[in-house]
């Protein structure tokens, strides 16, 4: 059975049994209304809309169905349809596009501020280096080179052990 | 310690004395970490993901977490298990939801959890009772330095830790607080605050994280931006700029009921008491409906004879799953579900003597 908000003409999708002065009340409200009470709550600026709005504003939508991250090899799409990045080197394989995203997140930051790990420079370079040879662990393992594999798994090691 | 020790006390921040804690229920600060070298969650190969919960939790265990620690593995746990972790606040409802290999290391009496494999490789949170952020927040930061001694996190200068929704990059420190908010609910500016508080980048949601109901009048509110401040500008900024303001709010309004409305109040009050004394069968939502008038009595003085341990106590209790639990009855039917939850409540009101059950 289908209901009509009580506030107003829109289809009600949030019902409710409510016991006001020992009577019990059902009442059958439209998202907008209910949010509007205080019963739901509504999610506000969920990543799928910023994208949503990114894309829209930028006339280079064509180009950014195009970028992908070469490590690990998400395209803008993929990221777009769920709002999840693949990899750290994301956020510089869509550089371009992310910032204005993080502007819209963060009320117009897009530096980090806060606290920095201890040895951080050297650390960064070091996860590239991982995340590369990780990658082409994939491939070796993919493509049944296993003597290549167990190198770049002892150079992995090497790396991590540091 | 197993999961079901933890069903048979009281996690610390539920015992309803910290500061404040008659608007604000619990602080929670949270930091989403991930492994440097490592593709975020939804580029993991299954047997990638395996490998980072089989190290973190391998990490977990030796690293010197406050008090007793419980590492449950979620992906191998039953349903109920899962949800007793989610009602608890331990793990969120998608991390419980997920597949794959996945935990949650539970420390300090229930004020850590550290979860692994969540969106992030590591999410950890530290809770406490009442309004105390800047205690949650130096935990969080000793914790953090225990891990970064153990564990290379994804970081870049330019945009601090890399976090897989570029909405948590930065500082990924989300600060949050449970406020109880009755009040302005019945005086009808429950909308007019919280848009007010969206003015001000807040997120606001109900008791069980997002997407969720405000149920028994609980708003869990926290910042939005985790880029370009520095952690303690953050908590400082929610602390002493954004809950005060909401605090301020709810307390005119319980004035102005006072004041206005006295009897119409206590009438409400003693009520939601008679009803919670006298049931034989009640739903939770409606356990959660009555106890906040309770809450809202007690704090006003208008009702006594009540803890608000008591009263956080059977908010807990009386959810599905710790019912379940409780009764040691998995798959307790619903009808089944509303008689224990009714006799659970007489007997912790007093109203039911235990050799009448």
């Amino acid at each position: 059975m289908k209901f009509k908000c009580e506030n107003c003409d829109r289809e009600a999708t949030v019902h409710l049994t409510e016991i006001a002065d020992g009577q019990k009340v059902e009442r059958h409200l439209c998202e907008e209304c209910a949010a509007a009470e205080g019963i739901t709550i509504k999610a506000q600026l969920p990543i799928s809309q910023l994208l949503e709005e990114l894309v829209l504003q930028s006339a280079a939508g064509k180009e950014l169905s195009e970028l992908r991250c070469d490590v690990c090899g998400i395209t803008f799409l993929e990221f777009r349809q769920n709002g999840l990045l693949g990899c750290p080197n994301d956020y510089q394989a869509f550089e371009d596009v992310l910032v204005p995203l993080l502007e819209r997140a963060h009320e117009g930051a897009t530096v980090h501020a806060g606290k920095v790990p201890s040895n951080a420079a050297d650390k960064e370079r070091r996860q590239n280096e991982l995340l590369q040879l990780r990658g082409q662990l994939k491939e070796a393992v993919a493509g049944e080179d296993y003597e290549l594999a167990a190198r770049i798994r002892d150079r992995i090691k090497d790396l991590e052990g540091l | 310690m197993n999961l079901a020790d933890l069903t048979r006390r009281l996690a610390e921040w539920l015992k309803g004395t910290g500061p404040l804690s008659n608007v604000v229920v619990s602080s929670r600060v949270r930091l989403a970490r991930n492994l440097a070298g490592m593709p975020f969650l939804s580029r993991c190969s299954s047997s990638q993901q395996r490998e980072i919960a089989e190290q973190l939790r391998g990490m977990l265990v030796k690293t010197p977490l406050p008090g007793e620690m419980l590492y449950v593995d979620v992906e191998n746990a039953d349903p109920l298990d899962r949800l007793i972790l989610v009602e608890r606040h331990l793990i969120s409802r998608q991390h419980a939801d997920a597949t794959g290999p996945r935990g949650v290391a539970v420390a300090g009496g229930e004020s850590v959890a550290v979860m692994v494999n969540e969106e992030d490789h590591l999410r950890v949170q530290v809770l406490r009772g009442g309004l105390q952020l800047d205690s949650c927040y130096s935990e969080i930061r000793r914790l953090d330095e225990l891990l970064e001694e153990r564990l290379s996190f994804a970081f870049s200068s330019r945009f601090g830790y890399l976090t897989a929704c570029p909405t948590n990059v930065g500082t990924a420190l989300r600060v949050s607080v449970m406020l109880h908010l009755p009040a302005l609910k019945m005086t009808g500016q429950i909308e007019k605050a919280l848009r007010a508080a969206r003015d001000m980048h807040l997120a606001v949601r109900g008791l069980y994280g997002e997407g969720t109901e405000a149920v028994g009048d609980l708003f869990q509110v926290s910042n939005q931006a985790t880029l370009g401040k520095a952690e303690e500008q953050i908590v400082h900024e929610f602390k002493e700029q954004i809950v005060p303001g909401i605090i301020e709010y709810e307390r005119r309004a319980r004035e102005a009921l006072l004041k206005n409305r006295r009897v119409a109040l206590a009438d409400k009050v003693h009520r939601a008491l008679a009803t919670l004394s006298a049931a034989r069968l009640i739903s939770s939502e409606e356990t959660m409906y009555l106890l906040s008038h309770v809450r809202l009595g007690l704090s006003l003085g208008i009702a006594d004879g009540v803890s608000a341990e008591t009263i956080n106590e059977l908010s807990l209790l009386a959810q599905p799953g710790h019912l379940q639990v409780l009764h040691d009855k998995p798959g307790m039917a619903p009808a089944e579900r509303g008689e224990a939850r009714a006799n659970l409540v007489r007997r912790k009101l007093g109203s039911l003597k235990p050799e009448a059950e």
